[in-house]
């Protein structure tokens, strides 16, 4: 059993795991470029995160640290079952903590810590075509990005401001890459697309169903698109995190009762935690925690 | 008189196998200047009409188009991104079937917009008020600009893809069978229009079409097509008065008198 | 100065391909001059190809042998030879032609009709329209009408905004068919007028005028045109 598992190291097979670091390879040589791969079969559903669970299973040492988050939280479903994965086909430590995390795998967040150098964060990715709403045709797509014919990125831009008066896009928010290629961020909202832009750590994107892998490279450009007259702007939120108090962090919204009862807090729970533990405490945190210790 | 054409075509032939798309087709054409293509179907004319335009590669020959800069370029030595480039900016094409040429299911005003998007405009303003400018051009209410050509009745489709194409103001149109499937009152109607801005703007442009109405109407020049050769080229009133050949003379006694 | 317009030697046959090829000659061997400050008229019977003759000069009619030399901006052109573009050019600058009918544009004004011509020469428009106002109202047409399209004007009002439009420029050369046809007295008056004041211009004009009157009033000389139909050795 022992041996097996060390021969499979992180479930998939060493030719397969040679195969996707090819592809991680090319794809960091070639900023936002989306580089096509064998995308295999995995022990979840499609939808689940395959393409992200293969590009950290390719890139994971027995050394490494994983932190697995969803929505921004590290005790949600898929975020516990991904860990859970890779704590028994790698055995690897697994940790809630950004900063001693040298793996991040996100579903629709980045973390509100900063990422320092030596770390990767690995986005799960449903559709990483930014082009495929307004031209189906695959053969189209890939001509455009190779000739640089981004004008149809600002249509949808467009319809957005002449639908809403402002740019509505909220999440998967288009962004240009070094420059060059126009990149899906997947599904995360447009309050991270900032924090993408020259990040010290390693980005990498991975879709299983779609069969894609693109990155950006520590230290890069990452521009979101936008009018002259309609700049690129990031969600503002009217209150704090209701349990932490902080300004400036990306917000969900919780129903208490039916009667209309809600509260905001941090989407980031390693960030929520950790401000608190450092006695940070929003308008409704329940103060018998500290009676408690 | 300008004494440089802007597209020169030589020899050009396409076969599909041992059959003859077109044959041996060879002409100049000046800035300013209409030709209509005219033939019944099968004759080779929209097979020219995809050699000229770049959207078929001939089997022979060239086409030889003057850029911006003067100089001339046979457009099948062009890079891929040197054509489509052209093809957004400097020419247009205005396809019989609306949906074949617009964006259905974005707007009219992005439809409009979108070639200046694509040569990096970047202001929002800006680009709607050009868009709203064209609309009224070809007088589609400017009420109208956030609505999608679906709900828009065919004449009106067909004459947001003419603004489309010529927002960028182009120095080479392409049109094939432009009033096909109209209606006879909008048919005068767009062609009126698109008489009067190729008149306004200078344009040259190249019509394909069946009805020799249309070309009488648009061009000032006109060839005849038959099993894929052009078998008369003349001033369209010469052409259409004093046929000289058998089947250009059976075409236009073939016209319905109203 | 060369002679505006000199026709030699000319020769015109229809050949009817849909009726077995046979071939209806017109006219053999044309040659005259026109003169600037001339008007020729062309007389004969109706159908001895009196408006074919003004159909070549005018390049909307092919010729099967000949030439037709006109001066065009100081350069002899030969309109039966020349490319459609040299045509479209000659038309534009030196030569007009005002027939029977008008081929009416849908919706544009009966002032942009008649201005269309200086348009196309790049005058101005506002000073064009002028113009053409001076014209139709020296034309007696009515004022409401001017800014109408002509589609569904009378016979008789059509005729005088062609009149206008083909008077408008300063065409050296300037063709004539039936100008007056359907017009009444008072008006058949201005155009023998503007007739006069063209040939008093130096304009080469060549005409076809059924009415007597008005041909006396303007000819300086007529041709007949029986002397080259072909049917004239069988008379």
């Amino acid at each position: 059993m022992t041996d097996l598992a060390t021969y499979n190291f992180a479930y998939l097979d060493e030719q397969t795991k040679r195969m996707i670091r090819r592809a991680i390879l090319k794809a960091i040589a070639i900023p936002g470029y989306q580089v096509p791969f064998a995308s295999r079969e995995m022990p979840m559903p499609y939808g689940w995160g395959t393409g992200g669970v293969q590009v950290t299973a390719a890139i994971l040492g027995p050394d490494d640290v994983l932190k697995v988050i969803d929505q921004g939280a590290d005790d949600t479903t898929n975020a516990v079952s991904i860990r859970a994965f890779f704590q028994k086909v790698a055995n690897v430590a697994v940790t809630t903590h950004t900063r001693d995390a040298t793996i991040i795998q996100t579903r629709h967040r980045i973390p509100e810590e900063k990422l320092t150098e030596g770390q990767v964060l690995v986005y799960q990715v449903p559709i990483p075509e930014p082009l495929r709403f307004l031209e189906p045709r695959e053969t189209e797509t890939r001509k455009m990005h190779a000739l640089e014919e981004y004008g149809l990125m600002h249509v949808k831009l467009y319809e957005d401001i002449a639908r809403n008066g402002h740019i509505a896009t909220t999440y998967a928010y288009p962004v240009k890459v070094a420059g060059r290629y126009v990149m899906d961020p997947s599904p995360t909202p447009k309050f991270d697309n900032p924090k993408m832009h020259m990040s010290e750590a390693l980005q990498l994107f991975g879709a299983g169903r779609e069969k894609r892998i693109y990155a950006v490279p520590p230290h890069t450009e990452v521009v979101s698109l936008d009018f002259e007259d309609y700049p690129f702007e990031i969600q503002k939120f009217e209150q704090p995190c209701a349990l932490c108090g902080a300004h400036d962090v990306y917000l969900d919204e919780v129903v208490l009762d039916d009667k209309g009862g809600r509260m905001f807090v941090c989407s980031d729970t390693d960030h929520c935690e950790d401000r608190r533990d450092h006695g940070h405490a929003g308008a409704m945190l329940a103060p018998k925690k500290e009676a408690a210790e | 008189m300008t004494d440089t054409p802007l597209l020169k075509v030589g020899g050009l032939s396409k076969f599909y196998g041992s059959r003859i798309g077109c044959k041996d087709v060879s002409f100049e054409l000046w800035p300013g200047e209409v030709l209509a293509i005219v033939g019944e179907s099968g004759s080779g004319k929209t097979t020219l009409l995809n050699c000229l335009s770049t959207r078929l590669m001939p089997t022979t020959g060239s086409v030889e188009y003057r850029m911006r800069d003067g100089n001339f370029r046979d457009l099948y030595h062009l890079s891929e991104a040197e054509r489509r480039f052209l093809m957004r900016t400097d020419w247009g094409f205005v396809h019989q079937n609306p949906a074949d040429g617009l964006r259905m299911t974005v707007s009219a005003g992005a439809n409009v917009g979108e070639r200046l998007m694509a040569v990096g405009d970047r202001h929002y303003g800006n680009i709607r008020s050009t868009a709203s400018d064209w609309l009224s051009r070809v007088e589609i209410g400017t009420d109208r600009i956030d609505d999608q050509p679906r709900a828009f009745s065919g004449g009106m489709r067909q004459r947001l893809q003419i603004a489309r194409n010529l927002v960028t103001g182009p120095r080479l149109v392409f049109m094939d069978e432009p009033t096909g499937g109209l209606d006879v009152s909008v048919q005068a109607r767009l062609l009126d229009l698109v008489r009067g801005l190729v008149n306004d703007l200078g344009l040259a442009a190249i019509v394909v079409t069946h009805d020799l109405a249309v070309a009488r109407l648009l061009s000032h020049r006109m060839m005849v097509m038959k099993d894929g050769y052009v078998i008369e080229h003349g001033l369209t009133d010469r052409v259409l008065d004093d046929p000289r050949e058998p089947y250009t003379q059976l075409l236009v006694s073939s016209i319905l008198q109203v | 100065m060369a002679t505006p317009l000199v026709v030699s030697e000319v020769f015109k046959s229809f050949t009817m391909h849909l009726r077995d090829g046979i071939k209806l000659p017109v006219i053999n061997d044309v040659n005259f001059s026109v003169a600037g400050g001339e008007c020729v008229v062309l007389g004969g019977p109706s159908g001895i190809g009196k408006s074919s003759i003004l159909k070549m000069l005018y390049g909307n009619y092919a010729v099967d042998a000949g030439q037709i030399l006109v001066n065009h901006q100081d350069r002899i052109v030969d309109i039966a030879r020349a490319d459609p573009r040299t045509i479209i050019d000659v038309r534009r600058h030196t030569m007009g032609y005002v027939s029977q009918f008008l081929r009416t544009v849908p919706r544009v004004p009966a002032v942009d009709v008649v201005a269309e011509p200086l348009f196309a020469r790049g005058v101005d428009a506002a000073e064009a329209r002028e113009k053409a106002s001076d014209l139709l109202a020296k034309l007696n047409l009515p004022r409401e009408l001017w800014s109408l399209p002509p589609a569904t004007f009378s016979g008789g009002e059509q005729q005088r905004v062609n009149i206008a439009r083909g008077f408008i420029t300063s065409h050296r050369i300037l063709l004539l068919d039936e100008p007056t046809a359907s017009l009444d007295a008072v008006n058949r008056r201005v155009v023998v007028e503007m007739i006069a004041a063209k040939k008093s211009d130096g304009v080469a004009l060549l005409g076809i005028f059924h009415d007597e009157e008005v041909r006396e009033a303007v000819a300086d000389r007529i041709l007949d045109v029986l002397e080259f139909s072909p049917r004239k050795a069988a008379a």
